[in-house]
């Protein structure tokens, strides 16, 4: 184990928040086609009130700390904000476009001592970066950005947000990254809209191409062993839990409301109206979520998947149990193995309009029993 | 031997957690845990404070170890966490700076 994850285990031990995302703005210069936020400002937090939960957060305990938006430099205080953090000796990530940020703001954030800075590159190619954005120019306006940071010495990680517009831009967009001495992340995830709109999931890859994604070496690493079959689980798997979101983890939106992640929009209190160590140790919303383990899944306990998938309880909160299934990860986990997960069995079979054991005629049929309609079942 | 004075560098993160201080490199990122004398240390290292002193002082007082035991571990202590720019060693004290823009260790 290393120590950072270590320290992940210790602060899990002692109910401790180690990483905290923080939007501290919603409000954006472009208008991506897959974002899930509304853009306008409906209240944001102010400096000071900012300032009152980085301290908060600092005593907490906090070291990780995600400033996020919207665009983080669409607030003019930004600086302010990350020169209070750093004060306050988090270690920050800084997640933008870039749009906004010229030599001068390169030098403030390498002064501030910035551990990282993460920028959005959807393609290489400017026409289908730009058509995504929805702002003209961007894509120079962003790579121009990247080169100011590394010029400053900056880490800095493009994150590739993979759709069907945009997949077959991937390699180029890590050549690119090759080329500006970056690190590359990609992301096939596309969520829900905050206000529960499901639109946007239109833009998802479609699951053969999601196939090829993940038996990409360049992308995945060792493929027979990132694609592999689950192994039969662990004995203590039903004891685990899905991710670190309200367990060592949350986030907290630029009007003040604390969620277990930015993915999990279960409102489980507001920093303007509460003390958020108060929201940490006592919300109901982050007892509940903290509370449940594998074998509480009704679906995904019974899946040949509980001990490997991906499974992310915000998405299946967004589908309407947090206790669900995330279909966008059994799709993951199918596309990944070849294997089906429980909830895709379920859903199929539920779906099928005929009974299970089908006749047909010989003359239309190749196989007509009880296998073949189980055949069906799995690779539907 | 010539006298060290310490102080924390800015380009760090580091945060308490359960009894352990977490400092990493903003640097070269680099990340150590602290034990309980090495966070007394890192505590008392405001940059006036001779080395010694921190150790006759706090160490050898807190934790009850001899003198040369505790001077032997915060000099390697030292040399490692400076060699990575976490700490900053001089000769002389360093001057007081504006406290309103030190790093404030929580």
């Amino acid at each position: 184990m290393s120590l950072l994850a270590e320290m992940n285990q210790k602060a899990l031990n002692l109910g401790l928040p180690i990483s905290v995302h923080l939007d501290i703005t919603y409000r954006c210069n472009e208008r991506c086609v897959h974002c899930y936020l509304d853009h306008d400002d409906h209240g944001e937090m102010t400096t000071a009130e900012i300032v009152d939960v980085l301290e908060q957060l600092a005593d907490a305990g906090v070291f990780f700390l995600s400033l996020s938006g919207g665009e983080v430099l669409m607030r003019r205080d930004f600086f302010e904000i990350v020169e209070r953090a750093r004060k306050l000796l988090f270690n920050v990530k800084v997640k933008t476009n870039g749009v906004m940020i010229h030599e001068k703001e390169a030098v403030r954030l390498r002064q501030l001592g910035v551990e990282q800075v993460q920028i959005s590159v959807y393609s290489h190619r400017p026409e289908v970066h730009d058509a995504i954005t929805k702002l003209p120019g961007s894509l120079k306006r962003t790579i121009r950005a990247i080169r100011f940071l590394k010029s400053q010495g900056l880490k800095v990680a493009i994150a590739n947000v993979l759709m069907a517009g945009n997949l077959s831009d991937q390699p180029g967009v890590i050549a690119l990254a090759k080329e500006l001495g970056v690190s590359y992340t990609l992301d096939p995830t596309i969520t829900p809209k905050m206000d529960g709109d499901t639109s946007i999931l239109a833009l998802r890859i479609p699951g053969a191409d999601l196939k090829q994604v993940f038996h990409n070496q360049e992308l995945v690493g060792n493929v027979e062993e990132f694609c592999a079959p689950p192994p039969a689980p662990a004995e203590d798997v039903m004891d685990s839990f899905a991710c670190s979101a309200g367990h060592t983890f949350c986030y907290i939106s630029p009007y003040g409301d604390v969620f277990p992640c930015v993915q999990f929009p279960l409102p489980s209190g507001n920093v303007r109206r509460q003390k958020f160590l108060d929201i940490w140790n006592h919300s109901a919303q982050l007892k509940e979520v903290r509370s449940i383990r594998a074998r509480d899944l009704p679906t995904c306990s019974t899946c040949a998947h509980v001990g490997t998938c991906t499974r992310c309880p915000g998405l299946a909160y967004m589908e309407g149990n947090m206790r669900g299934p995330s279909t966008a990860d059994c799709e993951k986990s199918f596309q990944r193995t070849g294997i089906p997960s429980a909830n895709m069995l379920k859903r199929t079979r539920a779906g099928s309009a005929g009974p299970l054991i089908q006749i047909q005629s010989l003359a239309n049929s190749v196989q007509n029993d009880a296998f073949s309609a189980e055949e069906n079942l799995v690779t539907a | 031997m010539a006298e060290k004075y310490i102080s924390r560098s800015s380009a760090i993160a580091a945060r308490m957690l359960g009894g352990e201080m977490m400092v990493m490199s903003a640097v070269d990122s680099t990340f150590f845990t602290l034990n309980e004398v090495a966070s007394a240390i890192w505590q008392a290292a405001d940059g006036r404070t001779p080395l010694s002193e921190i150790v006759a002082a706090k160490i050898c007082q807190e934790f009850d170890v001899d003198r040369e035991r505790a001077q032997r571990g915060a000099d390697r202590f030292v040399d490692e966490l400076s060699q990575h720019g976490i700490l900053l060693v001089s000769g002389q004290p360093v001057e007081e700076t504006d406290s309103s823009l030190s790093p404030e260790s929580r």
